[in-house]
Order: C-alpha cells, then sequence, then structure tokens
C-alpha cells in the first residue's frame, strides 16, 4: 500500500490548570497558535485540521468542534472530529496522519482539547451516563468503581503489592515538577504519602488519581517534502494503531487491556518492530490512575503480564532507567484535561527525540518512543510509534 | 430473518428514564472578560480589530480567526447599527407558547463586522424592517451585572422606509 | 520547549464567588426516556418474575447476559432466552467510601462484578454486595441475589436488592 512518510515538526501547548479564566476556543488558539509559531508556519500553511475533544458534556457546548473550530485554524477549511474518549488524544494524530499519508493533504494542524471546569458540580456528572442507563445506573455507581474494579482485578490477578503501584504515581508527579505546564508536580512527593492518601474506592486512593484539567495542545504534521523545509528535525510518525473492546464492560477479562495489545500489534507491524522492549526507548503510556500505567505497559508488550510493577518498583522505568516511561509526568503529575492529555504525551516524545526537553530529557540519545492513551468505557486503545 | 418485533400491548413498551445532572458554568473569558466589563462599568461596546484582514470583531475576540493573529487593538464602537435579520418568537424551549412573543434580531453594529443577537423592544413587529436603524439601551449602572444582558433591548432610531 | 508553553490564567473557586471571574451558568435540563429494546426488555421482564436470563449465540457457543439480541462477537442474531441462575462468583469488587459528587461515606457500598451461574465463563453483570462485612469480601466468593418481595418487583434491576454470600 503506498503511503506518504508523516512527521510531526512543531508543538505548542497551554498550561494545565484546574480552572482556566480562558474560554475552550481560547485555549484551542493559544495551543495552536504556538505550535505553528514553534515551526514557524502560519495558517496559509494549514491544509487540513483534525480537532480531538472528548463530549461535548465537559465543555458544555454542543457541537463542541464546530465551536472551537475558528481557535483551531479551522475557519474556511476540511475539518475532522475525532472522539474516542480519553483515547482521543492519540486518536487525533492518527486522524492527522492518515489525513497526510492519504496524499490529500500535506500540512494538518492537528488540536485536542478540554474544558472540564465547566461542568458542574463535577464532571462526573456526565461522565456517570457511560453505565448503561437501565442495567448500570439505577445501582446509583459512582465513576471511580470501575477503575477500582478494574484495579482490584489486576491486583489479584498477579498478587501485586499496592506499594510498587503507588511508585507510578510518586514517579510521575516528581517527573512532572520538571514539566512547565504541570498542574501536580511535586519534587518530594513519597509511597507514604500516596499509601496515607484518603482511600476513596479501594483500592484506588487520592493521590492514585489524575484531576479534573483544563487545557489544549496542538501538533503541527507534515508530508515529507514539507517536512524536511520545516525542520531539520523532524519526528517521524512510523505506525499507528487503534482497537476497541465490546461496552459489556462485564463480561470481559479486566485484568488485560488486550485491546491496547490489538492497538499495539497494528502500530509495531506497520513500524517494523518485532522486539518491543528493545526497539521501543521511551514509552508514554496513558496514565489516569497509577495501575493503569502498568496495565497499559503490559497490554503494549513491554513487560510480561503482572510483572511491570516490579518492574516500576526496581526503578527500570525512571528517566533514567533502561525503559523511561512517562518521563513528561503523565496525566499523574502534568493533568488530565481528557483528549489534550494523550497529545501532550505525542508532545512529549516529539521533544524528548529533539533533545528539547529540557530538564525532563531521557539521556542516552532515545531514536524510538511511543504514546498510547486509552477511553471510553475502559475500551480503546489508540497507539503511536514515533522515530528519528 | 426480520430482527423487527411486535409488542402485544402498549404496556409492554419499556422505557426506562434518566437525565444528565450537569449544568454548564462558562467563564467570558480573556476577551470576554473586558468585553462584560466594559459594558457594565461604562455602559460601551467594544470590539478588536485585525489590521491584517481588516475586520472589528464584535463580540471582541482575542485572535483573528482569518490569519490566526493575536489581536490586543481594541477600538470602542458606537451602541448602534441596523438590523441585519430579525424574528418573532412565539414559543418557549418547550415548544410550549411564550406568555408574549418576542422580538430577536441580529443587529450589525456600526464600524464592525460582527454584531450583537439581542431583543428588540419598543416596537411593534409591524414597524421592523431588515435595514432600519437600531440603538442599544442599557440597563442602569446600578443593575449591571458584567453580563450581555446588562443592555436591555435594542430600539428603532428611524423608522422603516 | 518552555517558550512554546501557554501560561493559562489559573483561576480559583472564590474567584467566581467573589465575582473576579464573569461567568454564565445554564442548565441543559437533559432528561431521557430510553427504550428498554428488544433483549433488556426481557431481561426486565424476567427480573420482575424474580429470575435472571440470558440469551445464547448458536455460533460461538456464549450464553450472555445482559441479554443481547445480536452477538457482537458473531454479528448475527442470537437464538433464544435461557433461564439462569442466581447465583454467582464475584469476579472483581471495590470498597467504596465517597458518593459521585465526593461526600464521604460512613459505611463502604460495595459495588461488584459477579459471575452469573448458567451463563458462559466470565459473564459477568454490576451489582452491589451487602449483608457481609467489607473486611471479608474476596474475590472467587460465592453470592446469591436478595430479591425484593414480588409485589415491590417493578421490572429493574433494582428488583435484585444486592448479592450476599451464599449459604
Amino acid at each position: 500500500m503506498s503511503r506518504n512518510r508523516v512527521a510531526i515538526v512543531g508543538a505548542g501547548m497551554t498550561k494545565f490548570v484546574r480552572r482556566a479564566q480562558e474560554t475552550a476556543k481560547e485555549l484551542a488558539w493559544e495551543a495552536a497558535h504556538l505550535a505553528l509559531e514553534s515551526c514557524e508556519m502560519t495558517l496559509d500553511d494549514v491544509d487540513a485540521v483534525v480537532i480531538g475533544t472528548a463530549p461535548d458534556a465537559f465543555d458544555g457546548v454542543h457541537m463542541k468542534s464546530e465551536y472551537l473550530s475558528d481557535g483551531c485554524g479551522a475557519w474556511g477549511k476540511p475539518v475532522m472530529r475525532g472522539y474516542v474518549g480519553g483515547g482521543t488524544g492519540v486518536f487525533a494524530p492518527i486522524q492527522g496522519w492518515y489525513h497526510v499519508a492519504s496524499g490529500l493533504f500535506d500540512t494538518v494542524l492537528v488540536i485536542c482539547e478540554e474544558k472540564m471546569s465547566s461542568c458542574q458540580p463535577h464532571p462526573q456528572a456526565a461522565f456517570l451516563t457511560i453505565f448503561d442507563h437501565t442495567t448500570e445506573r439505577p445501582l446509583k455507581p459512582n465513576l471511580l468503581w470501575i477503575f477500582a474494579l478494574e484495579m482490584n482485578a489486576y491486583m489479584n490477578r498477579y498478587g501485586l503489592d499496592k506499594r510498587d503501584i503507588a511508585t507510578v504515581s510518586v514517579k510521575n508527579k516528581r517527573n512532572a515538577a520538571d514539566h512547565p505546564a504541570a498542574l501536580l508536580g511535586d519534587p518530594n512527593i513519597t509511597v507514604e504519602d500516596v499509601l496515607n492518601s484518603e482511600v476513596l474506592a479501594w483500592p484506588v486512593q487520592r493521590l492514585d488519581v489524575s484531576p479534573v484539567t483544563d487545557g489544549a495542545v496542538a501538533v503541527v504534521m507534515c508530508a515529507e517534502h514539507v517536512a524536511r523545509r520545516a525542520t531539520n528535525k523532524p519526528v517521524w510518525i512510523e505506525g499507528v494503531g487503534w482497537s476497541l473492546d465490546t461496552a459489556y464492560w462485564t463480561n470481559r477479562d479486566l485484568s488485560y487491556p488486550v485491546y491496547v495489545e490489538e492497538a499495539a500489534r497494528m502500530a509495531y507491524e506497520m513500524a517494523g518492530i518485532t522486539e518491543p522492549r528493545k526497539q521501543i526507548h521511551i514509552a508514554e503510556p496513558y496514565d489516569p490512575f497509577d495501575y493503569k500505567e502498568l496495565h497499559h505497559l503490559e497490554g503494549l508488550l513491554l513487560f510480561d503480564r503482572g510483572k511491570a510493577p516490579e518492574a516500576a518498583a526496581a526503578g527500570v522505568t525512571q528517566r533514567d532507567g533502561d525503559l523511561p516511561v512517562c518521563p513528561s509526568g503523565g496525566l499523574l503529575g502534568v493533568g488530565n484535561p481528557i483528549a489534550a492529555a494523550g497529545l501532550m504525551k505525542v508532545a512529549e516524545i516529539f521533544w524528548q527525540l529533539r533533545q528539547e526537553a529540557g530538564a525532563r530529557q531521557v539521556p542516552g540519545r532515545p531514536k524510538r518512543g511511543l504514546a498510547q492513551a486509552w477511553g471510553d468505557l475502559m475500551q480503546v486503545g489508540t497507539v503511536v510509534v514515533m522515530g528519528v | 430473518m426480520s430482527m423487527l418485533h411486535r409488542i402485544e400491548h402498549v404496556h409492554d413498551a419499556l422505557a426506562w428514564e434518566g437525565d444528565m445532572p450537569t449544568q454548564g458554568r462558562y467563564t467570558a473569558g480573556i476577551a470576554g472578560e473586558r468585553f462584560l466589563r466594559e459594558i457594565q462599568e461604562n455602559g460601551k461596546l467594544l470590539g478588536t480589530a485585525c489590521l491584517t484582514c481588516d475586520i472589528v470583531y464584535v463580540p471582541p475576540r482575542l485572535y483573528c480567526e482569518r490569519c490566526f493573529d493575536h489581536l490586543d487593538e481594541w477600538v470602542e464602537v458606537p451602541p448602534t447599527g441596523r438590523v441585519y435579520t430579525f424574528t418573532l418568537v412565539h414559543l418557549d424551549l418547550d415548544a410550549k407558547p411564550l406568555p408574549e412573543p418576542r422580538m430577536m434580531a441580529f443587529v450589525q453594529l456600526d464600524g464592525a463586522d460582527g454584531g450583537l443577537v439581542h431583543f428588540l423592544d419598543e416596537a411593534e413587529p409591524e414597524d421592523i424592517c431588515i435595514g432600519m436603524r437600531v440603538e442599544a439601551v442599557f440597563k442602569d449602572k446600578t443593575e449591571r451585572k458584567g453580563s450581555i444582558l446588562d443592555i436591555a433591548y435594542f430600539r428603532p432610531v428611524t423608522a422603516c422606509q | 520547549m518552555e517558550e512554546h508553553v501557554y501560561d493559562s490564567v489559573y483561576l480559583r473557586s472564590r474567584d467566581f464567588e467573589e465575582g473576579r471571574a464573569l461567568f454564565e451558568t445554564w442548565d441543559p435540563n437533559a432528561r431521557y426516556a430510553w427504550d428498554a429494546g428488544v433483549a433488556i426488555g426481557g431481561y426486565l421482564r424476567g427480573l420482575k418474575a424474580g429470575k435472571l436470563i440470558g440469551r445464547y449465540c448458536p455460533e460461538c457457543g456464549r450464553v450472555m447476559i445482559p441479554p443481547r439480541m445480536f452477538c457482537e462477537q458473531c454479528f448475527r442474531a442470537t437464538d433464544h432466552w435461557v433461564d439462569l441462575h442466581d447465583t454467582g462468583t464475584v469476579i472483581t469488587f471495590s470498597l467504596c467510601y465517597v458518593t459521585w459528587d465526593m461526600v464521604r461515606l460512613e459505611e463502604p457500598q460495595i459495588p461488584a462484578v459477579i459471575e452469573i451461574d448458567g451463563a458462559s465463563p466470565g459473564m459477568g453483570i454490576m451489582h452491589i454486595l451487602s449483608e457481609v462485612d467489607p473486611d471479608a469480601v474476596r474475590i472467587g466468593m460465592r453470592v446469591q441475589a436478595v430479591w425484593k418481595p414480588a409485589a415491590e418487583r417493578t421490572g429493574a434491576i433494582t428488583d435484585i436488592s444486592y448479592f450476599k454470600p451464599l449459604g
């Protein structure tokens, strides 16, 4: 199948904050504008726009993509919106990729935005509607139940120690202390802090969870001939993959994210990766909860099932470890504006591979990294493999 | 094989009821905050001008949607304009009749490329025509809250031709 | 990459309360009436009659609960209803100490996924556990449904009040 090579050549983002004064449009514009500025492009250079933003209900604006469109530079341009819940942040650049790889467009601006603070009294009021309206909502569920049920299934299946899982929260919040856009960076947090935090829905405790956040991220993606003019350090999209599991979540094996494995295999095959553990140098898996980073690392085939926690506890996934994971600080440290969070991870791999991650820079000149996101009713895996 | 099933009694048609108990809270934003404060404090309307594209945005925006520049050229626009289009609204959001029909118009403001959707009053529907000149009527300063409703309505300045 | 990060304006709750940030609110008043559909309609009728029922796919042989009119794996219609037991095994559970709007609970709620006897392996439903010490709940525990009296059942998942340990 003939496809054009596609690279990311620029990225920009807003600070991730608990409640932004900026409107959703203004957040989108700030990120998009910075992304274009970072590679000295203008709106005239942009052929099409991809907007990633998760439920309309969070920002509270119906037809949210159309509303955001002018802030996304989409006036008068072809636009497409992607929406797979939390998976959106990595799905949007996949859409950007096929816009360019198909040969239809040369330069695509990809923006992901979320303004969750608009949803009162709490975004859960909208999130809760993900439970089946007839067979589950009458039980008056709490969204935390889903994650707690999955976390318990995972821990029980492999006999995992909460202490090992808590090291992920510590690693990511400490990493985030070096991220200029981070909401929850904390250079001093310890495993004890996490284990002593308020139990919300056992086994989930307060410091295991990422916060409600507002923010936007944007990247510029180009065909090879444009990329080489735009920058001397293009970061190539080497593989993409996405997969969706059934919404009947109570019929699934919750201890393993098979949908992540399927997405990863699709991306690895495209990227020619046969030994992910050796060939992937940095990973940014989706970490809305600390256990999810580990769950996802196993689904990405970077660790054996049930083995990621002990590797994390042993320091393998630290920035200076064998396989740095979430050097950005992830959702746990930088924040979780649903769609923007995933694209933040893509931007992080972009900056890391270009040696531009500043204090977060992973040593050793990594050449290949991946970003992964997850969402819907624990259903979707979206993966992007990038390389220089 | 058809998947369509028939039910024998209307009572067998089960519907499950529920809601989505959210409330939206929308900040005015960086540009919007300045726009509404000016209305609240001084009873004046502001726009932002894009000098590259020669457009004045009302309501004012932080950025130009066409060239994507940051806009920091704030200009005052007069509270007058012309009726670009109008309508007479008879039903509420639940499609029930309003106690009194309300006139709404999109008013293209003088000196701007945009305008405001707002109420029309101090006139009968038959006296309204597209193109007629109107002016904003502001509420008393003590009643203004920094909201688009600090403008009570627009009213005709001259009669239709 | 600091130069590519915009300094969003951070508001605190009190900025809203004290009028330092202008805002509007809107209640979308979103109310729904969802058709139960053929499969769940049958499921609800079964619940009113005091039983759990599933559907059978002849191609993959799964007996599925919650029941569905088509098998999502084989992508064909399911064949017939299957009466299931009202006992099962806890696949996973949680002890939840907060409501959805973050109000603290004295006694934890115990949501669980329960694999239902008579359905295929792994076929679970979500429900609540009760009449059990939270510290005693275990994955693999055998449980049984506690039904409301027939006169109080309306055709809802809550016709089962909760599941409790078997025996």
